[in-house]
């Protein structure tokens, strides 16, 4: 079995084909790319682009829920370093103004991580106080406006080209295979499982569980600076009001569609990706299909439930089983 | 903290209460909401600006979005003796006691930008408010006018769904172009009031109105959404205000940079100067007794590249937005 993709992934893909191919019903163009301005362009660029933040929170938010955590401040953190950069934007330069929004999302991390892993907090209600405050600080950072920048770099990072890809999904690739080298190319990634299945035998055994906790939730904080900057840079401002406001939802919520159980102990860096995709392939899907905006909730409802029903071990027992007996009456 | 701050404010109204030479200035206590967006920042600072216009003592109460914060700073407006009370109330419902209160003690109240409950009808003096059919209803006019007999396919972001202010835009704007067999809104999805959204909403439906082809306007329930529209139809390579017309409301600075720019067409005002008529209608009832309409509608002015809109942007600018 490789490490990256499992063989169970096979409900997920799956499960994002049959989206895909509900979209190219409900739109018969969503399959069609063009270059313009030297970039590619259609739904298809649209579904990996606008699925880009969430994929990024889904990186960092896997981890910690690996760990048997949960970070529900990702949303605050994306705010807070939207403020900051948009804030810095026009008098620094890019280095700069990455640094201070991407610092802050590590000062971010480590405060989660420290109420978790030195105070032994519950990963929910310490991170709920970031998730409250946070949005709090970006509003003092933004005086509650909307700030907006015109440096041509920063803009670059939102709505610029690499090889033709949007910059913000190049970035999310980069993070992907950045991720999955440092924690399955080691044993990073073996002990954080550890941490989660279970902590007290880890730590008997030699593991720094505390160690392990404090750094997911820190990569969790840096994920989640970097998709509020794409945010941020995407719409060539900041609103701190609603910047990545209930985006930690879906970041859980693909992670949960990759299979990764919140009981922690085992989790799949790409699979969770895929969740993320899945999620905006939906979005772009009902935003296409012109139904009114009254059903967009309802129909992602229904979609969601059905990803994770097919994910049930006891459900698919029961199919295995409905056919079993039929091959016996038969 | 804040109990210096009433005591001082309340020394102060005993002060110019004890002074027959200040009779004629009138002291209003205003309770704000609080700062939940860049309209209700600006219109703190106008009502700031009218007040002192008319040499009007204006103290400003920020509730922070909570009614029990709204209701304490009614009851020390009232033990401060104000002579009008202005507020923005944040629900429409609980008011009823403390406004009995405030007539038991013979304050006028006046409600600035939203109104309550209509129990309540007779606790109050009057509404200064904006009428947001009639806003939907001018945006949909200037758009009739501006097509005019050209068939012409619209697409329209919705606020947020179930919001009150989408409602009732969207009502308005229905009724005026329904009066035009040419117009048609072809698609509507809501973008959440936010300038993401309007432009994730607007990608969408770039690619599925044949790459925007098939566009010739664009109809937002605000001016944020708007701008996160018009940067998606310049990524997909359309000239906004040009091949696609656009129409939004509020008139918020950054829509009037975007016609500068010549890429915005028109907005209709939701004009955060509610303090000005309310402050006319105070002064002309403590004067002559005069007791105003129950509802004082605020104009909803539209606003297109004709009135100087570099102008109209530096005015706005400052003001918080």
């Amino acid at each position: 079995m490789t490490a990256l993709l499992p063989r169970r992934g096979l409900a997920q893909i799956l499960a994002l084909i049959v989206i895909l191919a509900v979209d190219r019903v409900v739109s018969p163009q969503f399959f069609d790319l063009r270059l313009q301005d030297g970039r590619l362009f259609g739904s298809l660029i649209d579904v990996l682009n606008r699925g880009t933040p969430v994929a990024l929170l889904s990186l960092g938010m896997v981890l910690v829920i690996a760990t048997r955590g949960i970070d529900l401040s990702v949303g605050a953190v994306m705010a807070i370093a939207g403020a900051i950069a948009a804030s810095l934007a026009d008098t620094h330069s890019l280095a700069v103004v990455l640094a201070a929004a991407l610092g802050a999302g590590l000062i971010c991390g480590l405060w989660n991580g420290f109420l978790v892993a030195v105070l032994g907090m519950q990963p929910i209600v310490a991170t709920l106080i970031l998730m409250v405050a946070g949005r709090g600080i970006a509003q003092l950072i933004t005086e509650g406006r909307i700030v907006t920048f015109s440096s041509p770099d920063l803009v670059w990072l939102g709505n610029g080209s690499v090889l033709g890809l949007p910059v913000p999904v190049a970035i999310a690739l980069g993070m992907l295979i950045l991720t999955g080298a440092v924690v399955r190319g080691s044993a990073l990634g073996l002990l954080i499982e550890a941490t989660g299945g279970n902590a007290r035998a880890s730590e008997l055994a030699g593991v720094g569980t505390r160690a392990m906790i404090l750094s997911v939730y820190v990569w969790c904080g840096v994920c989640a600076a970097l998709a509020g900057v794409i945010a941020a840079a995407d719409i060539m401002g900041a609103d701190a009001n609603n910047a990545g406001l209930w985006l930690e939802l879906d970041a859980i919520l693909a992670v949960v569609i990759g299979g990764t159980s919140l009981f922690g102990g085992r989790f799949s860096l790409l699979l969770a990706v895929l969740g993320a995709l899945i999620i905006q392939t939906m979005n772009t899907g009902i935003l296409l299909s012109g139904y009114p905006p009254e059903f967009n909730l309802l129909v992602k409802a229904v979609v969601v439930l059905t990803v994770l029903l097919l994910q049930s071990p006891k459900l698919t027992g029961f199919a295995g089983i409905a056919a079993r007996l039929r091959r016996t009456k038969a | 903290m804040i109990l210096k701050a009433l005591f001082a404010a309340s020394a102060t109204a005993a002060l110019l209460l004890a002074l027959p030479a200040n009779a004629a200035e009138l002291t209003i206590g205003f309770s704000q909401i609080g700062s939940e967006s860049g309209w209700r920042a600006a219109e703190t600072s106008v009502s700031k600006q009218e007040a002192a216009k008319r040499k009007v003592n204006l103290k400003i109460a920020d509730a922070q979005q909570k009614q029990e914060n709204q209701i304490k700073a009614i009851r020390s407006f009232i033990a401060q003796n104000v002579d009008a009370i202005f507020l923005a109330p944040v629900v429409s419902t609980g008011w009823d006691s403390v406004l009995k209160e405030a007539k038991e003690a013979k304050i006028p109240v006046v409600l600035l930008d939203r109104d309550i409950d209509p129990s309540g009808k007779e606790l109050y003096l009057t509404a200064v408010t904006s009428d947001s059919v009639h806003e939907g209803e001018v945006a949909g006019d200037w758009l009739a006018k501006t097509v005019g007999a050209k068939a012409c396919n619209i697409v329209e972001l919705q606020g947020t769904v179930g919001a009150s202010v989408a409602t009732n835009r969207k009502k308005g704007f229905d009724t005026a172009i329904a009066k035009h067999a040419n117009l048609k809104v072809v698609r509507s999805q809501t973008g959440d009031f936010t300038r993401a959204k309007g432009k994730e909403v607007m990608e969408s439906f770039i690619k599925a109105e044949g790459g925007g082809k098939n566009i010739c306007a664009v109809y937002a329930h605000n001016d944020d959404m708007m701008v996160g529209a018009i940067q998606a139809m310049k990524e997909a390579g359309l000239k906004p205000g040009k091949d696609i017309l656009t129409v939004s409301i509020d008139a918020v600075p950054d829509i009037f940079k975007a016609m500068v720019a010549g890429e915005a067409n028109a907005t209709v005002e939701l004009t955060p100067n509610m303090a000005g008529p309310a402050l006319d209608a105070v002064a002309a009832f403590k004067g002559k007794g005069t007791v105003p309409p129950k509802w004082i509608q605020t104009e909803s002015k539209l606003y297109t590249a004709a009135d100087d809109p570099q102008k109209i942007y530096d005015s706005k600018k400052g003001l918080g937005y």
